[in-house]
């Protein structure tokens, strides 16, 4: 094996932690280019221990490379040190594992997890050498393929990528590598190949489709510019989320990685339909994995790791059908091998009082509930099926049973939010004191107080959900709401005991004309990358002046974008179809108008569509109309 | 019981920091399913111990880490098994079985043995007009060799003189026995920059290839021979099972 690095000694003996471009960590897969056909870069346009921490790369990676022609490598964005060295010298970009320039691969994958890592994904291709816009680049280019969540509104990115693939990656990546082996031996080209790929079910290939906007702005057509490319593009699921590509052998990075344990994913998709949420939508239909295989896996994970600690993921454990059986045998199995368990997005009940009693000894950390409104009356309109006495039962079980600190999340900003709404925040974080000073007698107060700490985001509308509709707040009504929450806590009897966080606004207005942006916005992102930005996930690096000044230059105006739309507005993002159709996402909307809950898909299928991908929890019993053999199963 | 484990590292794992070689071990024993004993407490931790950390960028032959553990297949397996989880560049060499009253591997650096090369054309100027031998002699007659060693706290002048116990030339590189324990520890930068400082030169930017020979502890004994490598103490499989034998017979004449 060669021990060749792509970086000098004399450059990571200069740069911050030059273990991020090293590779060789525990588990990563080399192989022997002799025996590889296709070459796979996977990509996350971030720093290694953000990129490494993400769990769909791992588990790409593992069934790519479980391919046997087929080598996956890994790749993140150099940070900024690096970066500067890179530009200066010439140093094109490269992956980890065989250290080889990112030019020479069949494909550049980039997951993009969030709107503002877009400046960092045109430095990636800059760094590559690889032409910013799809149309400019040739045969001695990769295919540049974008998945991920911030897919399913690729249209401020279209430009710059030759493809998407919307959806779980699972499902169609062995037939694309096929495709792609086929026209290399056809000679067929580039170009052809992207049209045949185009009509492999939940690719895109933006260079094959036309926006046509009208004189507001809006879009008033969008369509194949070919025969044969399909007008929609459905995603892609994995309905059988237990036999599938899985990762026993997670790579095992050398440095602290924000996710430094073995991630166990128990499900895919959320129950709940908060409508705000986009995740909640985009990953429906629920699909569980199998308890029998989850416990197979977490012990081989382990073992295969050598981590001492254990993490479940899901949107929302709690709703895991098996979840006691689970957390038993990990408990059981954990004990011995001095293993933490590692439990988020736990509902705060009776039952999860006791599990976090069970797996986090005497030392108790914070506990965390998200009411992401403060009033009930907005909390309906969100449908976050979270009410007052909820909080408060588990905020006074959670103080008898010893824990002092308590964290809430909040958004400001949501759709029809009044004053009232806002002084919510600052009411319920203070009933959360009192209940600590009602309930916990004094001589029982650990340190003798409380500490509740109110955080908040500001809600930006995402695609696919009930709230793609909304208008989003400017800056400044964001600011201004922010300063009314601290005034409002401030007010508060138990004020000494609240501490207040809020996210910077212009970062989140940003992010809302992104993710509700159309393709125009490609100008806006090429000429930010031309003025240096980068890191703009980053508060440190993030530049708003810049932004407005790109905007400004390209005759484009933000405020566009986060502007309330019309109901029957044609958007960017309407060719993809992602199971849930328009017309269920607009009955949310109305129903949040009303201030109207839904149930959530346990108590009752509300019709959103996914029951077409025909499984999941669309077709599991229901306590109460006996599930999908009835006549209100899924339509 | 303890296990000295000596092992080396070289190639590209030269960039991981001495704390993340740490936890990388913490995790390799982990998969090896070493029996590792855990301290008490709410978080429990691999009771383990390293020797003098070594610098990022270095290679070394030499360095050690001593781990608890409560049971034993053979050293032999240890050692294996651990190989066997490893990446390439991280190699143990040999795994001993620690005296009761050995001290911890952490307290017990005395000194470390380095090789030293120049890096291809950052060679000193000096060496076009004087022989290394020449400087070297010059360098180690002084009374004193003085630097100022600058730390986050302090800046303060320290004498090099005393922690360096041997300075060789060999017509390739230099060879050293320097000091190396908490309170005296000498790297090698620190005495090529004195040496070439003498000729009024300054180290070229990263000059030097530095691989750490071996660690050593004091023992009895005169020069350097009151110095011995680490795992000069300490019980192989053979020896083990011999000691295992000899105490049995003891018990069996008391018995």
């Amino acid at each position: 094996m060669s021990d060749r690095l792509a970086l000098s000694d004399d450059i990571l003996m200069k740069i911050e932690k030059p273990e991020r471009y090293i590779g060789h960590e525990v588990n990563s897969v080399m192989k022997n280019l002799r025996n590889v056909a296709v070459r796979f870069a996977m990509c996350f346009p971030d720093v290694y221990e953000i990129g490494m921490s993400h769990l769909g790369i791992q588990i790409l990676y593992d069934m790519f490379n479980a391919m046997e022609d087929v080598w996956c490598e890994r790749v993140y964005s150099p940070w900024v040190d690096l970066d500067a060295v890179m530009r200066r010298e010439g140093i094109p970009l490269f992956a980890l594992e065989s250290q080889d320039p990112i030019k020479s691969f069949d494909f550049l994958g980039i997951t993009i997890q969030y709107e503002m890592c877009y400046t960092n994904i045109l430095e990636i291709l800059e760094l590559a050498g690889i032409p910013l816009t799809a149309v400019e680049r040739g045969e001695d280019c990769p295919i540049v393929i974008g998945g991920g969540p911030c897919s399913y509104n690729p249209e401020p990115l279209a430009e710059f990528f030759d493809l998407f693939y919307i959806g779980e990656g699972e499902t169609r990546y062995g037939e694309l590598l096929d495709l792609y082996k086929r026209c290399r031996g056809e000679g067929v080209g580039r170009v052809e190949f992207l049209r045949r790929a185009a009509r492999i079910p939940g690719i895109y290939a933006p260079r094959f489709y036309e926006a046509v906007y009208r004189s507001d702005g809006t879009l008033d057509s969008f369509a194949p510019t070919e025969e044969g490319i399909p007008a929609t593009v459905r995603k892609e699921v994995e309905m059988d989320v237990t036999h599938t590509s899985y990762p026993r052998k997670p790579v095992v990075p050398f440095i602290k990685v924000t996710q430094d344990r073995v991630v166990l994913e128990i499900q895919r998709g959320c129950i709940r339909g908060c409508r705000f949420c986009q995740a909640g939508q985009l990953y429906r239909p629920v699909r569980e994995r199998d308890v029998e295989m989850l416990k197979e896996y977490a012990l081989a994970m382990l073992e295969n790791t050598g981590h001492e600690e254990i993490s479940l993921s899901s949107l929302s454990s709690s709703d895991y059908s098996r979840l006691p059986e689970l957390i038993d045998f990990l408990i059981e199995e954990c004990r011995d091998r001095k293993i933490n368990i590692s439990l988020p997005s736990l509902r705060i009940d009776a039952f999860s009082l006791d599990v976090m009693e069970k797996v986090q000894d005497v030392r108790k950390s914070s506990l965390t509930f998200a009411p992401e409104a403060g009033s009930q009356r907005l909390r309906n309109v969100i449908n976050k099926g979270l009410t007052r006495e909820d909080i408060l039962r588990g905020a006074a079980m959670a103080f008898e049973g010893g824990w002092t600190r308590v964290k809430l999340y909040f958004m400001l900003g949501l759709p029809t939010e009044t004053e009232d709404d806002i002084r919510g925040i600052a009411e319920l974080s203070n009933e959360i004191a009192a209940t600590f000073f009602d309930r916990v007698p004094k001589e029982k107060r650990t340190n003798g107080k409380v500490q509740v700490v109110a955080s908040t985001s500001f809600f930006v509308p995402k695609p696919f959900t009930p709230f793609q509709w909304a208008k989003q707040c400017t800056k400044e009504e964001f600011i201004e709401k922010a300063y009314f929450t601290k005034r409002a806590i401030s007010e508060q009897l138990n004020q000494k005991s609240i501490k207040y966080n809020w996210h910077e606004a212009d970062a989140s207005v940003l992010e809302g004309v992104l993710a509700r942006g159309d393709r125009r916005l490609s100008k806006v992102l090429l000429r930010l990358h031309e003025m240096g930005c980068l890191y703009d996930a980053w508060g440190e690096y993030f530049d708003n002046d810049k932004w407005m000044d790109a905007f400004s230059q390209c005759g484009l105006d933000p405020d566009f974008y986060i502007r309330e739309r019309a109901l029957d507005e044609l958007f960017p993002w309407d060719f993809i179809d992602c199971g849930v159709t328009r017309e269920f996402l607009l009955r949310e909307w109305h129903k949040a108008l009303r201030e109207e809950v839904s149930e959530n898909c346990r108590q009752k299928c509300q019709g959103c569509g996914a029951g077409r991908f025909g499984g999941g929890i669309c077709f599991q019993d229901r306590p109460r109309d006996g599930g999908a053999s009835s006549d209100s199963g899924p339509r | 019981m303890v296990l000295r484990v000596k092992f080396r590292k070289y190639g590209r794992v030269r960039f991981i920091g001495h704390l993340d070689v740490m936890r990388f071990f913490q995790k390799a024993n982990r998969r090896a399913g070493l029996d590792m004993a855990y301290t008490a407490g709410f978080s429990p931790h691999q009771i383990m111990s390293f020797a003098a950390p070594l610098g990022v960028g270095l290679e070394s032959n030499g360095e050690y880490m001593d781990i608890q553990v409560n049971s034993l297949t053979s050293c032999m397996d240890v050692r294996n098994r651990l190989n066997g989880v490893s990446v390439p560049g991280i190699e143990v060499v040999s795994v001993k079985i620690l005296p009761k009253d050995a001290g911890n591997a952490m307290a017990s650096v005395a000194a470390a043995s380095y090789t030293v090369r120049f890096r291809e054309g950052r060679e000193p100027d000096f060496l076009r007009e004087t022989p290394m031998e020449q400087a070297l002699e010059r360098f180690l007659c002084k009374d004193s060799i003085r630097i100022v060693k600058e730390t986050k706290k302090s800046v303060r002048q320290v004498d090099l003189k005393p922690g360096i116990y041997r300075l060789t030339w060999d017509g390739e590189a230099l060879h050293m026995l320097v000091d190396a324990s908490s309170g005296g520890n000498i790297k090698p930068v620190q005495v090529l920059e004195a040496l070439l400082s003498d000729y009024q030169e300054k180290l070229k930017e990263n000059a030097l290839w530095v691989t750490r020979e071996d660690t050593f502890a004091r023992v009895e004994g005169e020069g350097e021979q009151r110095f011995q490598p680490l795992d000069g103490i300490g019980m192989d499989d053979g020896q083990y099972a011999a000691s295992q034998a000899r105490e049995r017979e003891k018990e069996g004449n008391f018995g």
